[in-house]
């Protein structure tokens, strides 16, 4: 009886395939990009999100007063036709276009800037990205509350269509600082109808209320499934927007992302897995795609704790490590051993400072710090999050610093929240780190080492460090703006509050039938520009 | 039988409110909170997401919130949805998932236990019963890839991934077969075995004997007399299962990228989402205590040697 009725059921299971099969063939002149960006969205409110599957989907919806070029980024006008720039850099006025619109059909204004970005320096929200206008007159204090007037910030909405920001000093970056969704606007209105001004997951995100301005409209996001969007009729370019649809699916595991993208119901593979690396590039190299990103893979020294708040320690330990043997035979993903933090090549700085790897300088100082040949060294632990690339990197390190310094190291790997919690509270020696660049400039990377910024988490302060970064601030000439970095990133690299290994790569796969997408180490890609060749997708 | 089921009930209460204090506090007292994020933040947004979340209360108040209210209460790191949102989309997916499992593994399962009863040691037990171990043997994150392997990347016959096929709303999907089998198998392995071993003990018992004497059709005696008793070992082993089976499975939940609640049970505690590890706990003990309830009725049923009192 039992078997009957499974046999019953799968019979009805495979009666399913053929009406499904049917609407796949259907849909087949529609151009839908099916592609993954890892993890479900948290939410899509631009003022409360952190994490990058959201910018991906945000990007899509949401255009701020810029947008990007899609094969270099540089600042292109989005939602302002054009803009001035006072004499000083300070002063920015933007020109509203007068067909921007809202997808509810309402005409997008200067003051829905205004009022966006009052919401998210507003303290009740706690938008944990706030900082990011800090470049803005007055949003700091605003933001932590000891300003209560926002008119005094500096942002005004001039007339419907001319906005304009006051920044606090002359800012190169500010036009790609435009481009991060804490800069897009959202529909007040809306927010306010559900109660959203200062609350997160107020309804307003959900598909059947969401208004935004971009390429883009919200269509539906069904819950650990897909979000689809589509393209918006409203949106002032329209024309140029390629794809009708993308539906962006939440898939974590990276096999499960190749799986889908071989049997074909992906475009993409988000993240391939280090070991498929070999064979992409033997059997599909049409597919593969290596691109350097803007992110660095470096260990903290907790410079409060013995050993390694003696600075010859922490010297002998960076330069007892093979940075090019790591990334060759450990990560394999062809990402750049670094000797420096910052990323080369960001808005045209490449660090200056470099540490030498000598193993021979490295046992001196280690003798000098009182520990010849490793003998008596104290009991040192390297914390990590429990994730399987991180350990055998660790492990590859310790056993280095065994060759080469005689000294054991411990690894002790926490689950992700365990060691941040330790990180922040300062409880360990050494800590494995990354760090995604917000914006590309080298201040992105060099301004979490000044004693106030709550990314430092090493104990290490130097207020000329502190100085040079303040005056960097307010540095006019780019040139010798670039220079103040040179000098700090030196006194970093001198000091050495951080073992700096490798400079991350982004290692993914596209369907050859994607076009337009332009590799670039923020990994932003336009989506209005982005088309699909349907006859390649059949074969 | 009523008074019997009356008496479960009131026993789950305290049952169901331990269960609860434990998850609370067991939450609390790991390192790290919901909040905590590669970015640092600083002190005065923590305080003021404190406040947003009611995380600035004292514990027993929030406990009190949480009990009185955790439908209706967000979830930490998918702010805008609540727990019985979450729950309400995701648990027909993993009961639907089960339920396809479960027909699979007591199909495969008792026939296959009851085959290798028939003739035991010789080649048609020997046959069934070694499939049953390498089913027990395989864990279902091997299984899963090597269907997969077969049936979607080499064959092409099915989808690797996915639930409910195209737009997700497909009552019955090609997408649905390979989860289904995976996670059905391993339980018809476990089936297998203890359908074997109960008939076993039951096929020598005086009354089959006597069912035999009486003139009862080889298949009648199966069918009727011995498979109600043979199943027995199954039933109770039912129980448990069919909670984890339809409360979702992460491992084949993850592989075949299915939006079930398996995920969550696993996630959401590594997220320190407060609200939705305790809804998710407390869903599953009510699951588990309602289908044991089922299966000692079912029992009592089935076994004349038993009675409703406990």
């Amino acid at each position: 009886m039992i078997t009957r009725v499974s046999i019953a059921l799968m019979s009805l299971i495979l009666a399913g395939c053929s009406s499904e099969e049917k609407k796949s063939i259907s849909s087949k002149e529609l151009k839908i990009l099916k592609i993954t960006v890892g993890a479900e969205p948290e939410d899509i409110d631009p003022h409360v999100v952190t994490g990058v599957p959201e910018h991906h989907i945000i990007a899509a919806l949401t255009e701020g007063l810029v947008a990007e070029d899609p094969v270099d980024l540089h600042p292109v006008p989005g939602v302002a036709e054009k803009w001035e720039v006072s004499e000083d850099g300070k002063v920015y006025t933007f020109q509203i276009r007068e067909n921007a619109k809202w997808s509810n059909g309402d005409t997008l204004t200067a003051n829905d800037f205004a009022e966006s970005f009052k919401r998210i320096l507003t303290p009740a929200l706690a938008s944990k990205y706030a900082y990011m206008l800090f470049v803005m007159k007055g949003a700091e204090d605003y933001s932590t509350g000891k300003l209560k007037d926002f008119s005094k910030v500096g942002v005004k909405a001039i007339n419907d269509r001319t906005l304009q920001i006051n920044l606090n000093a002359p800012t190169p970056y500010f036009l790609s600082l435009l481009n991060h969704y804490t800069w897009f606007p959202v529909h007040i209105a809306t927010v306010k109808k559900y109660n959203g001004l200062t609350k997160r997951g107020s309804g307003w995100t959900k598909p059947e209320n969401f208004v935004s301005n971009g390429p883009f409209t919200l269509k539906s996001w069904k819950l650990g499934r897909k979000l689809v969007v589509e393209k918006s009729s409203t949106y002032w370019d329209s024309k140029s927007t390629k794809l009708d649809e993308i539906h962006f699916f939440s898939i974590e595991l990276e096999t499960t992302q190749e799986n889908a993208f071989r049997a074909g119901q992906l475009h993409n593979i988000y993240n391939l897995h280090i070991d498929k690396v070999a064979t992409y590039k033997k059997e599909h190299a049409d597919e593969l795609r290596i691109k350097p990103h803007l992110a660095s893979y470096f260990y903290r020294f907790n410079v409060n704790k013995k050993p390694c708040d003696d600075v010859r320690i922490r010297k002998a330990l960076t330069m007892a490590i093979d940075r090019e043997s790591l990334v060759k035979n450990v990560t394999k993903g062809e990402q750049m051993a670094s000797t420096f933090f910052t990323p080369p090549g960001v808005a045209g700085y490449t660090a200056r400072a470099r540490f030498k790897e000598d193993v021979g300088e490295a046992q001196k100082l280690l003798a000098e710090a009182g520990y010849p040949n490793g003998e008596g060294f104290p009991s040192l632990e390297l914390l990590y999050n429990t994730t399987e690339g991180h350990r055998i990197i660790a492990e590859a390190i310790q056993q280095m610093w065994k060759k080469n310094l005689n000294i054991n190291i411990t690894l002790q790997n926490q689950e992700w929240k365990v060691y941040l919690d330790r990180q922040r509270e300062m409880d360990y020696q050494i800590s494995r780190a990354g760090w995604t660049g917000d914006y590309p400039d080298p201040n992105t990377f060099l301004d979490m080492w000044t004693s106030w910024s709550q990314q430092n988490q090493t104990g290490w302060a130097d207020p000329k460090y502190d100085a040079l970064i303040r005056k960097a601030a307010i540095t006019k000439d780019p040139n010798a703006r670039l220079e103040v970095f040179q000098e700090a990133e030196e006194i970093l690299m001198d000091q050495l509050p951080i073992i700096p290994i490798y400079i991350y790569t982004r290692v993914y796969a596209l369907h050859p039938a994607v076009k337009n997408w332009h590799a670039n180490v923020l990994d932003h890609h336009p989506w209005k520009h982005i088309d699909l060749d349907l006859s390649l997708l059949k074969k | 039988m009523i008074k019997f089921i009356l008496r479960r009930i009131l026993e789950t209460v305290p049952v169901l409110l331990c269960v609860a204090a434990m998850t609370f506090f067991m939450c609390r007292l790991a390192p790290g909170g919901p909040f905590d994020d590669d970015k640092q933040v600083t002190a005065e947004v923590r305080e003021q997401l404190n406040k947003q979340f009611n995380l600035d209360k004292p514990l027993h108040v929030q406990f009190y919130q949480y009990l009185i209210n955790l439908p209706n209460l967000q979830s930490f790191k998918y702010p805008s949805r609540t727990v019985g949102d979450i729950i309400s989309q995701k648990f027909p997916v993993s009961a639907k998932l089960g339920f396809l499992a479960m027909c699979i593994a007591l199909g495969i399962g008792i026939m296959f236990g009851v085959i290798a009863s028939l003739r035991p040691n010789s080649y048609i037990d020997y046959i069934p019963s070694s499939l049953a171990m390498i089913g027990i043997c395989l864990p279902t994150f091997v299984m899963g890839p090597i269907l997969i392997y077969i049936f979607s990347l080499k064959l092409k016959w099915l989808p690797a991934t996915g639930w409910g096929g195209f737009d997700g709303d497909i009552f019955f999907a090609s997408d649905m077969i390979l989860p289904s089998l995976t996670l059905g198998l391993f339980y018809a392995a476990y089936i297998s075995r203890l359908t074997r071993g109960g008939m076993l003990d039951i096929l020598t018992q005086d009354y089959i004997r006597t069912a035999k004497a009486k003139g009862a059709s080889a298949p009648r005696v199966l069918m009727k007399h011995a498979l109600r008793g043979g199943l027995l070992p199954v039933i109770s082993f039912m129980g448990p299962a069919v909670a984890g089976l339809i409360a979702g499975s992460f491992v084949i939940e993850t592989i075949f990228n299915i939006p079930g609640l398996g995920q969550d049970f696993v996630k959401s505690a590594f997220n320190r989402d407060y609200t939705l590890v305790l809804g998710v706990v407390m869903f599953y003990a009510t699951l588990i205590i309602v289908l044991n309830l089922i299966v000692d009725i079912l029992q009592v049923t089935l076994n004349p040697k038993l009675k409703f009192e406990s």
